[in-house]
């Protein structure tokens, strides 16, 4: 908190105090105890943000939702949410969220002897070689996936 | 040196960012009640449509040329225009936000680097991590890096940047460039200046200093140095406080009845009253208006405003309901088509220096923890989740957004769907 200099008055100074930020702070124990004081108390840390952990890049990051089962076999199911980051470099064997032929597609991405392969991770479906007639375009990278249980 | 980064076609590269198959093919983006073109990628300009056209008078080209069109959304271009302007903010150690899609960088000090690579590290980091194309302008003054911009983006070749450092690579370019498209000259001042026959940024350049003074005020003599490259307007890095605060809507459909308009013009009323508690302020007087729709000939035609003083300067919801119901009664006459209602307030003050009067009646101090309690909660839950009775739940008057994208990064239930 901030303090303002509002009066000053015989000597006397009041001053306003400045509400507009406030700083989450944790709480432990009740304030009032009779009993020995916590043992932990000097060790209370601010929690964890999950937004922090799992959002690098908030900018360059959103959220997209699964549809379909060619990735099952690496545990990403219908409605999982995956974080995706646009700003990082595809990497071989990397997951991404691809643009092909006019729809979106999660793949993972191989790259062998020059060519580019989208893998899928379900024995039902064929992997997509990747040519120059294709519309292609690799939009962001997963980075989490988020699974209701 | 400043720079102004812009980005192009923003509102259209918008909703091609979550559907990549539009890239190429003409989008367009209408105003709100979907009423006419603001925003046309480049491919739309091509088909010849024009900015502000009526969306009913180019159906036909629409039909025909298979154009994507969408209702504005500005909760998501909000949130995409929010990610650029951090994204830039890395790039310089001030940033101006000028308008939802330009700002201008101060690159003072960065003449050392190769300054047209630092240029394209900000165009190629903005379009891969954001997915928003953009173009920079780079000259002495922002004045220069508005036409450097203009002419980045003009010409296909330059790659979206583009760099005026010397005095010879500047007057070529304001040879080239209309008077008329110069920052700060509008188009009252470009009409003028067109009878003395100055046509070009360098025809007016060229122009008497003192003559400028006298028929174009302080202002044209600043636009005048800045063009030749002495800087004089200064980066805004903290927007001003709004002097005034506007809200109002057309109707999706045209109301006649008292009810519907009174739902309307109180939401207005409790937006703007939300809006000055953002910059903690407070407003003293209010204007409501009504009118019915001009361009319908075949209809009754009214139009009529009015000045409300609030005894002491408020920035609560309820009071300025009140106030404002007080206003739309003494405006509203049965028997009309109204088309659109909107609420003013001006003579802001802030919420520190509130001057209160000796016949005040009203809990102040009540009123403000009340709306404190409403701004938690609706930020929490979401907008006018919580709401003053007046605000009503049946939006009789609400926007017509037919062609409205779904709220992709703002809304968990609208994110992007992606087939594995």
């Amino acid at each position: 908190m901030k303090a303002n200099k509002a009066k000053s008055n015989q000597g006397l100074q009041f001053y306003k105090t400045d509400i507009s930020k406030t700083t989450k702070v944790a709480l432990v124990g009740s304030p009032i105890h009779a009993g020995f004081p916590s043992p932990a108390e000097d060790y209370v840390d601010l929690s964890i943000d999950l937004n922090k952990e799992l959002i690098k890049n908030p900018s360059s990051t959103f959220l997209a939702r699964v549809k379909g089962l060619s990735m099952k076999d690496v545990g990403i199911h219908e409605n999982d949410i995956l974080v995706v980051d646009k700003s990082l470099e595809a990497f071989n064997k990397c997951i991404a969220v691809c643009f092909i032929d006019g729809e979106f597609t999660l793949k993972k991405i191989k790259v062998e002897r020059k060519c580019l392969y989208l893998m899928p991770a379900n024995e039902d479906f064929k992997p997509i070689k990747v040519t120059e007639l294709n519309d292609f375009q690799i939009w962001g990278i997963v980075t989490y996936i988020i699974k209701k249980i | 040196m400043y720079a102004l980064v812009d980005c192009n076609n923003f509102y259209a590269s918008c909703e091609r960012l979550f559907q990549p198959a539009l890239i190429g093919k003409p989008v367009i983006v209408l105003s709100n009640n979907d009423g006419c073109v603001i925003a046309r990628s480049n491919e739309a300009k091509l088909l010849g449509i024009r900015m502000g056209a009526p969306a009913f008078e180019i159906k036909d080209v629409i039909l025909k040329n298979n154009v994507a069109v969408f209702s504005s959304n500005y909760v998501l271009y909000g949130d995409i225009s929010r990610r650029v302007m951090n994204t830039l903010s890395q790039f310089a150690p001030e940033i101006e936000i000028y308008s939802i899609d330009e700002a201008f960088l101060n690159l003072s000090g960065f003449d050392i680097y190769d300054i047209e690579a630092y240029a394209r590290k900000i165009v190629y980091t903005t379009t891969k991590n954001i997915g928003i194309p953009v173009s920079v302008g780079i000259a002495p003054t922002k004045t220069l890096a508005k036409v450097a911009n203009k002419i980045a983006k003009k010409n296909q070749d330059k790659k979206g940047v583009f760099i005026l450092n010397d005095k010879t690579s500047i007057n070529k370019a304001l040879e080239e460039f209309s008077v008329s498209d110069v920052w700060g000259i509008g188009r009252q001042y470009s009409k003028f200046l067109n009878k003395y026959n100055i046509f070009t940024a360098l025809d007016f350049v060229n122009t008497n200093k003192e003559w400028i003074r006298k028929n174009m005020s302080i202002v044209g003599v600043r636009t005048m140095e800045e063009l030749q490259g002495n800087p004089c307007i200064e980066m805004e890095t903290t927007p001003p406080d709004k002097k005034a605060i506007c809200t109002s809507r057309s109707f999706g459909t045209m109301q006649s009845e008292y009810e519907p308009i009174a739902e309307a013009v109180a939401q207005f009323a409790a937006t703007c009253a939300a809006k000055l508690r953002k910059q903690k302020s407070c407003a003293a007087m209010m204007i409501v208006f009504i009118h019915t729709n001009q361009f319908r000939k075949d209809l009754k035609q009214y139009a009529k405003n009015i000045v409300v003083s609030l005894p002491v300067a408020s920035n609560s919801s309820m009071e300025l309901i009140k106030y404002a119901e007080i206003g739309l009664k003494a405006i509203y006459k049965k028997g009309f088509q109204y088309k659109k209602a909107g609420v003013i307030v001006s003579d802001i003050i802030s919420e520190n220096n509130l001057q209160t009067s000796l016949f005040d009646e009203v809990n102040r101090d009540n009123q403000k923890k009340v709306m404190q309690v409403l701004d938690k909660l609706n930020s929490k839950m979401g907008r006018d989740k919580v709401r003053i009775a007046q605000q009503g739940f049946s939006r009789k008057w609400k926007l017509r957004q037919e062609k409205l994208s779904p709220c992709y990064t703002t809304n968990i239930n609208d994110i992007l769907i992606v087939k594995t």
